[in-house]
């Protein structure tokens, strides 16, 4: 096997610094310059300037249609996925342009894991789901060692070791969606990204999953895109609010970011009276 | 009448609901007797040729001492082969129009609406098809088992092509998506998780597209029209006659004794397709236990 293109640092992930958020940000994972994504020629996001940091959990907010998933989308190239889906602008890993042509995009999403709005485990037993990743990257090793330590750092191994050979389908939505991100990390990725991943769960499963976050941020860079604007601010570091523009005769609707900062600037001081407005509930 | 009253529902309304599940239940009650008044009129008329020398006998001009043996086993190389040659093709094609097509492509278009067609084209021209190509002309088989199986793969190719592609369809796209994102090829996530999770709905389109091929004698007759064949297939060259077309000759035959030995020539088809059809339910059912 040829080397991959796209790399992570060769410390990560194996020595992250354990900073609970508390340590200086240091290089950024992901560097967003200037990116704009276009559907069918229709902009969707605009000019978007982010950073996203290892052992940070960043949170994208703003209102319905305002391009959060389409940025989220943009970090493992799954927009790659949707026909006439144009990407202009710099997205750096580590330094490197995922979006270089020479980038396989199979490789990118390799180091970052994605984990969605609503769970879909696959329609196979609870270890296969977890073994799935790391068979068809060809990993080494003992291969239920990996599904343990997978679902132990999901918080999920003392729940299903006694029915691993069970279908992930009877298990509830919960505990599939941890199922999820225990798929995510059985991959060994540096960067995980989650779409709503609780809009589907009730209060108790989604206090469990934020738990999880908590414990996964020691590890990994985060990136959550998010409704729940407690959700973001009870986990979250570092938080990006974003915006609808109506363009050229309310023609398109274009989503932009207004304001970018540490979790707790946006929810208490915030720079741009669009972003108190939001977070304050007073729109939206 | 007041708004907070919740309206009773009228006389007419109940007769009508009631009428429309009646003619319901009437439509599917004409289809299943039909089908019983065939069979029990098949089991009775052929009752007292069906035993065990209808299976093991050859055909013979004497009708006491004729059998569909090499007609059975006619059908099991002819159809067997037909499986062999139609799954893959139809599944290949089935992966091609739903995972790499691009639908706005006109040839990708164009290929849907021809298969479309074809599944529609009656028998007896893939018949002509066959003898003009697998017979004579092109590959110049002749009258064998493999020319048979290749007209009947015309066939029903289309029809196992868009069972597989409903199947295919049938799995959420999040399975798909849930695959690439752990870093799958596309490869990868069709060879192991959609084709997978499509198996049930493949199976029994094929299966049920191997029924219609059992059934038929149109194009095999015209094929080469064998009819007194004394001997089982040996290999994918030989001579062969399979069930339809042994029925369709002892029934055009003027003695009685043979019309009887038709019907449980008949009754025995009969079997064979039902048997085909359990194995289909049986492998979705297995399969969808397992998820």
């Amino acid at each position: 096997m040829t080397d991959p293109v796209v790399q992570r640092p060769v410390a990560a992930p194996d020595a992250p610094p354990a900073t609970d958020g508390a340590a200086p940000l240091g290089e950024p994972v992901f560097r967003l310059r200037g990116v704009s994504v276009a559907y069918g020629g229709t902009p969707a996001v605009k000019d978007i300037d982010l950073d996203v940091h290892a052992s940070r959990i960043t949170a994208l907010i703003g209102p319905s249609g305002c391009g959060k998933s389409t940025v989220l989308r943009c970090l493992n190239r799954m927009n790659d996925l949707v026909l006439d889906a144009r990407v202009a602008g710099q997205v750096l890993y580590h330094g490197q342009d995922i979006y270089a042509s020479h980038v396989d995009p199979v490789e990118v999403r390799k180091l970052v894991g994605m984990v969605f709005q609503k769970p879909n485990p696959f329609p196979k037993s609870i270890y296969d789901n977890i073994a799935f990743g790391p068979r068809v990257l060809g990993m080494k090793g003992d291969m239920d060692e990996i599904v343990e330590r997978a679902l132990r750092r999901a918080a999920l191994w003392d729940e299903v070791k006694d029915r691993l050979k069970q279908s992930a389908y009877g298990m509830s939505g919960g505990q599939q969606q941890r199922l999820c991100i225990a798929r995510a990390l059985a991959t060994n990725p540096d960067v995980i990204l989650m779409d709503e991943p609780c809009s589907a769960l009730d209060p108790i499963s989604t206090a469990r999953i934020e738990d999880l976050l908590l414990e996964l941020r020691r590890s990994y860079a985060i990136v959550i895109v998010t409704h729940n604007m407690q959700q973001a601010a009870r986990v979250s570091d570092r938080t990006a609010f974003f915006t609808v523009d109506l363009d050229e005769g309310e023609r398109h609707r274009t989503g932009r970011i207004v304001e970018f900062d540490a979790t707790e600037k946006i929810f208490q001081n915030p720079a741009d009276p669009r972003t108190e407005a939001y977070v304050t509930g007073k729109v939206g | 009448m007041s708004a907070t009253q919740i309206a009773p529902t009228s006389q007419r309304e109940r007769l009508l609901g009631g009428l429309f599940r009646a003619s319901l239940f009437v439509s599917l009650a004409i289809g299943i007797l039909t089908l019983c008044w065939l069979m029990l009129s098949i089991l009775i008329e052929g009752w007292p040729r069906l035993n065990q020398d209808v299976l093991f006998h050859f055909p013979s001009s004497n009708p006491e001492l004729a059998g569909a043996q090499s007609a059975i086993m006619g059908t099991i190389w002819v159809v067997g082969l037909t499986a062999l040659i139609t799954i893959p093709l139809g599944v290949g094609a089935a992966v091609y129009l739903e995972e790499y097509a691009d639908r706005d492509r006109w040839w990708n278009r164009l290929i849907e609406l021809n298969i479309q067609n074809l599944a529609a084209v009656p028998s007896i021209v893939y018949g002509i098809l066959g003898l003009a190509f697998f017979v004579r002309g092109f590959l110049g088989l002749g009258q064998t088992v493999l020319a048979a199986a290749l007209t009947l793969s015309l066939l029903v190719l289309p029809i196992v092509i868009i069972s597989s592609r409903e199947a295919i369809r049938a799995v959420p796209d999040s399975i798909r998506q849930g695959a690439l994102a752990l870093g799958a090829t596309q490869w990868q996530t069709i060879w192991r998780q959609v084709l997978p999770a499509a198996i049930p709905g493949m199976a029994t389109g094929s299966i049920l597209a191997l029924s219609r091929a059992i059934g038929e004698a149109a194009p095999l007759v015209l094929l080469g029209g064998l009819t007194f064949i004394t001997f089982n297939p040996e290999g994918l060259d030989s001579a062969f006659t399979v069930l339809p077309i042994q029925i369709f000759n002892w029934i055009s035959r003027p003695q009685d004794e043979f019309h009887v030995l038709a019907a449980a020539a008949i009754a025995v088809l009969l079997v064979l397709l039902v048997a085909m059809n359990a194995v289909a339910i049986f492998l979705r059912n297995k399969y969808q236990r397992k998820w």
